[in-house]
């Protein structure tokens, strides 16, 4: 999903920094907060930044035979939400641009809002969605991590689509001639990410199910029963 | 565990496409990212011409590995070393509970 450097052209890249901006200041500001408020947290948000380090560096082989990476961002987005994950994303783009040429500092801004925005404000919606019916936290975790996954690799080809529209057949022409590219190639790696997230969260409540309850991923009897059925 | 067998079962599936799809077909592996850049040439007809270029490049592959294997490897310290915090705080608040359960019941 990473937007090569100046393979935005104007107005284009200017639009996706004025759209990411304000979120990534939202989400400095609400981290600061909350670490104020409990320390605790903060172990906990640099494991969440630090998943988005690992997944984002793997570069898996897939279906298509063609390679890409999960982004990692699932975990965050459900313990903090999209404003605080955006924060981290950008701290793993940043490094990316500046030290492996992945991307790069003039495309950041709509690499933030794919990585960092979209696809965890879908995470974290559908793990709220998903929790309300009732689905169990790890399979709500594996929809929620596999589906911010998908959904940022959707949106990196509609901002390639908006900016290089299809002679003929405009941008949905162009959209689907990167999503070709995207699409199928991500699902096996979106399943995965779900998966491997899923587990994350399975020590997480084993080793701090209070910290989870006080960020309102899970009620406290849930997380019992959670701990209950792993000792 | 019926979660990490599911878990190991989904990635030994995506290790085993692989490594089928590896042995039997021709495919480049290229990275997704790279490829859109063909399609942008294509959807322009190769007229678009990147603007601005990375300040710096890994001179290698092999220099560029280094440094993503850094990122997982800084990563993954990190993921490790406060899980272990959190493993070894909840042991000794165990421990301190049944310290106080004993005395309590001998009292």
């Amino acid at each position: 999903m990473h937007i090569m450097e100046g393979f935005l052209p104007h107005p284009w890249w200017e639009i996706w920094f004025v759209l990411s901006l304000p979120v990534v200041a939202w989400g400095v500001y609400k981290m600061n907060r909350m670490i104020k408020e409990s320390r605790e947290i903060l172990p906990l948000l640099a494991v969440s930044g630090a998943f988005v380090f690992v997944l984002s560096s793997l570069k898996m082989p897939s279906v298509t035979g063609s390679c890409s990476h999960p982004t990692g961002t699932g975990m965050g987005a459900i313990l903090f939400g999209p404003g605080i994950t955006a924060v981290l994303s950008a701290i793993v783009l940043i490094y990316q641009a500046l030290f492996l040429a992945h991307g790069g500092l003039t495309t950041l801004g709509a690499n933030i809002f794919s990585m960092g925005i979209a696809g965890p404000l879908i995470g974290y919606l559908v793990y709220r969605l998903a929790s309300r019916m009732g689905l169990g936290m790890y399979l709500s975790v594996f929809l929620a991590a596999m589906l911010a996954d998908w959904a940022t690799y959707l949106v990196t080809s509609m901002q390639l689509a908006l900016a290089f529209p299809a002679a003929s057949g405009g941008i949905v022409a162009s959209f689907q001639a990167f999503m070709a590219v995207f699409a199928i190639t991500q699902v096996p790696l979106a399943v995965v990410e779900g998966a491997v997230t899923a587990l994350m969260f399975k020590y997480l409540v084993r080793l701090r199910g209070d910290i989870l309850v006080r960020l309102r991923v899970a009620s406290a009897s849930a997380i019992r029963l959670l701990q209950e059925a792993s000792p | 565990m019926r979660l990490e067998i599911a878990v190991l079962g989904i990635v030994a599936l995506f290790a085993i496409l692989f490594i089928y799809q590896s042995t039997t077909g021709e495919h480049e592996w290229a990275g997704a990212d790279d490829q859109s850049e063909g399609v942008i040439d294509e959807l322009t007809d190769g007229a678009y011409e990147p603007w601005s270029s990375p300040i710096w490049e890994p001179p290698s592959g092999e220099v560029e590995s280094l440094l993503f294997a850094l990122q997982a490897a800084l990563g993954s310290l990190a993921i490790g070393y406060f899980l272990g915090y959190y493993q070894g705080r909840m042991r000794k608040e165990g421990e301190q509970k049944e310290g106080k359960g004993e005395a309590g019941s001998d009292a």
